[in-house]
C-alpha cells in the first residue's frame, strides 16, 4: 500500500468509564477511498472526533500526514450564515488569503447559485454539499465524511458520491467515509473497516467485504451486493 | 409640543446609553450563550476611572479612552473567570458573572467610595426646533448610532466578525473548522466590556454614577436586549431608545419615580410574549 495519510494505532477512547473505542487500528492511504462501516453507537463518531482532535485518546496513536478536514455528522452548517460565509470559515486556519471561495464553486457548481442564501434554510442535500465544500476550503489531503447519506434521497446521495469520486480521481483527495449505509460505502470505496462495539471486527478490500457472509447478513440485509 | 420634543430627545440620549449596555450583553450572549450580569459594572468602572483621570488633569478624550480600555480589560477578566474553563455550562457562567458583579462593588467602594460621582461632559445647551436640552444628550446619540453601524459592519463584513457569529450559530461546527471558541468568547467579553464602558463614560455627565448604578443599567440594558432575543443588536438599539423615551415621557408628564418599573414591566411583557410564541426566552436563560 502507498504511504498512509492517516495512521491510527491501538486507539482507545473512554467516556466516564465506558469504552467507546478499544484498540482501533486503521489506515488511509494517499489518494485512497476508505469506508468505516458500523451501526449506531459502534464508535464511529468518536473516531471522527479523535481524528479531528476534538476528543483526547486514552491510549494509542493517531498520525495524520497533511491536513485532515471533516464534513461532520448532521452536516452542522452555520445556519445563520450564508453559504459563502460558511465556505470562507472553512478556510479559517488558512489566513485571509486562503479564504477565497472561487475554486469551491468550480468543484461544486450546485453551490454557486445559492451562495447568498442562509445555510439553515437549505435542503439536507444542499447542506451536505455546503459541509463538504466547507471542509474542502481547508485544502485537505484527507477528507472525513461522517454519514454522507443520512436522511438524504438516493438521487441526491448519488450526486454527492459522484463529486467525491471526481475529487478523488482528479485531485487525489483521500476520503474516509463513515457510513451506516454499507452498500453505498462498499460500492464507492477501495477498502473498508467494520466497527462493532468499539472494535474493528473486519477489514479488507471493499469488493471482498461486500461478498463476505458476515457483512451481507449484518449490513446488507442478507443480500449479496452485485459485483 | 416643545416639551414633548425635549423629552423625546432627552429620552433618546438616555436610551442610547441603555442600548450600549444592551449591545454589550448581545455581543457576549451571541458568542458564548452567557447572559453577563456583570455588564453594568463595566460602565461603572469606566465612568469612575474617567472621573478620576479628568480630576487628575487628563484631557477629555484621553481620559474616556483610558476608561474604555480598562473596561475592556475588566470584560476580559470577567470572561476568563466565567468561561475560562472549557465545558462550563452557560447557566453556571451566568452565576459567575453575577458574583463578579457583586465583587466589583467591593473593588469600586475600596477605590472610589460609596458617594455618587460625575464629571462634566459636552458643555452648553442645545436648541432643537424650540426644545432646549443639554447638548451632551446629542453627543450620546451622535456616538451611539455610528458605533452600532460599525458593529453591524464588523459582524457582517469581516471574517473575524463572521467567526464570532459562527460560534453563536454552531459551536461544534466552529470547533470543526478550527475556530478557537474559547478565545472568541473572551474576545466577545472584551468587546462587551468596551461597549459597557462606553455607556458609562457617555451617560455619567447627565446621570451621576454610584457603585450600584449597575443595577439600573443592567435592568434597562437587559430589557432592551431581550426584545431582540439577546441576539440582534439592531433590535437592542431600538429597544434601548424606546425604553429611554418611554421613561422620559412618563417622568416628564407623570411621576419621576417609576423609571425602573417601566423597564421591568417591558421586560416581563416581552419575555411572556416571546415565551408563548417561540420558547426563545427559556432557550436564552437555559
Amino acid at each position: 500500500m502507498n504511504r498512509p495519510v492517516v495512521e491510527v494505532r491501538g486507539l482507545t477512547v473512554r467516556y466516564a468509564g465506558a469504552t467507546a473505542l478499544d484498540g482501533v487500528d486503521l489506515t488511509v492511504g494517499d489518494g485512497e477511498l476508505v469506508a468505516l462501516i458500523g451501526a449506531n453507537g459502534a464508535g464511529k463518531s468518536t473516531l471522527v472526533k479523535a481524528l479531528s482532535g476534538l476528543v483526547r485518546p486514552d491510549a494509542g496513536q493517531i498520525t495524520v500526514r497533511g491536513r485532515l478536514a471533516q464534513a461532520p455528522e448532521g452536516r452542522e452548517v452555520f445556519g445563520d450564515l450564508s453559504v459563502d460565509d460558511n465556505l470562507r470559515l472553512g478556510g479559517w486556519r488558512n489566513g485571509r488569503r486562503g479564504r477565497d471561495t472561487t475554486a469551491i464553486y468550480e468543484l461544486l457548481p450546485e453551490l454557486a447559485g445559492i451562495r447568498r442564501r442562509k445555510a439553515g434554510k437549505l435542503s439536507g442535500g444542499q447542506q451536505q454539499m455546503v459541509a463538504i465544500g466547507r471542509a474542502l476550503m481547508a485544502r485537505p489531503e484527507v477528507l472525513v465524511v461522517d454519514e454522507l447519506s443520512l436522511g438524504l434521497a438516493p438521487l441526491i446521495v448519488a450526486t454527492l458520491v459522484e463529486h467525491l469520486r471526481t475529487l478523488n480521481a482528479e485531485r487525489g483527495l483521500a476520503v474516509l467515509l463513515i457510513e451506516q449505509n454499507a452498500r453505498l460505502a462498499l460500492e464507492l470505496c477501495h477498502r473498508a473497516y467494520v466497527l462493532e462495539a468499539g472494535r474493528i471486527v473486519l477489514s479488507g478490500e471493499a469488493a471482498k467485504l461486500a461478498r463476505d457472509p458476515r457483512v451481507t447478513a449484518a449490513y446488507l440485509g442478507g443480500h449479496v451486493a452485485a459485483s | 409640543m416643545t416639551d414633548f420634543l425635549g423629552y423625546l430627545l432627552t429620552g433618546l440620549g438616555i436610551g442610547a446609553g441603555y442600548a450600549l449596555v444592551a449591545s454589550g450583553l448581545v455581543a457576549i450572549y451571541r458568542v458564548t450563550r452567557v447572559v453577563n450580569f456583570a455588564q453594568g459594572a463595566f460602565a461603572v468602572i469606566a465612568a469612575m476611572l474617567t472621573g478620576t483621570l479628568l480630576a487628575a488633569g487628563l484631557p477629555h478624550g484621553l481620559a474616556e479612552l483610558a476608561g474604555l480600555l480598562v473596561a475592556a480589560v475588566t470584560g476580559l477578566l470577567v470572561g476568563m473567570v466565567a468561561i475560562g474553563r472549557s465545558g462550563t455550562e452557560p447557566g453556571t457562567s451566568l452565576i459567575v458573572t453575577l458574583g463578579m458583579g457583586v465583587f466589583a462593588y467591593a473593588v469600586e467602594i475600596l477605590i472610589w467610595g460609596d458617594q455618587p460621582r460625575s464629571f462634566a461632559g459636552l458643555p452648553g445647551v442645545a436648541d432643537v426646533a424650540g426644545a432646549r436640552l443639554q447638548a451632551h444628550y446629542l453627543l450620546i446619540l451622535g456616538v451611539t448610532v455610528p458605533i452600532f453601524l460599525a458593529m453591524a459592519a464588523f459582524f457582517a463584513r469581516t471574517d473575524l466578525g463572521k467567526a464570532l457569529s459562527a460560534c453563536a450559530s454552531n459551536r461544534y461546527a466552529a470547533r470543526v473548522v478550527g475556530i478557537d471558541v474559547r478565545r472568541m468568547g473572551l474576545l466577545a467579553f472584551a468587546l462587551g466590556g468596551a461597549l459597557g464602558g462606553l455607556a458609562g463614560v457617555l451617560t455619567t455627565p447627565v446621570q451621576q454614577v454610584t457603585f450600584d448604578s449597575d443595577v439600573s443599567l443592567i435592568v434597562n440594558g437587559f430589557a432592551a436586549a431581550i426584545l431582540g432575543g439577546l441576539t440582534r443588536p439592531a433590535v437592542a438599539l431600538l429597544g434601548g431608545l424606546l425604553l429611554g423615551v418611554a421613561q422620559t415621557l412618563i417622568a416628564g408628564y407623570g411621576g419621576g419615580a417609576y423609571q425602573l418599573e417601566v423597564a421591568l414591566l417591558l421586560m416581563l411583557t416581552v419575555m411572556i410574549v416571546q415565551a408563548a410564541r417561540t420558547g426563545q426566552v427559556q432557550e436564552a436563560l437555559r
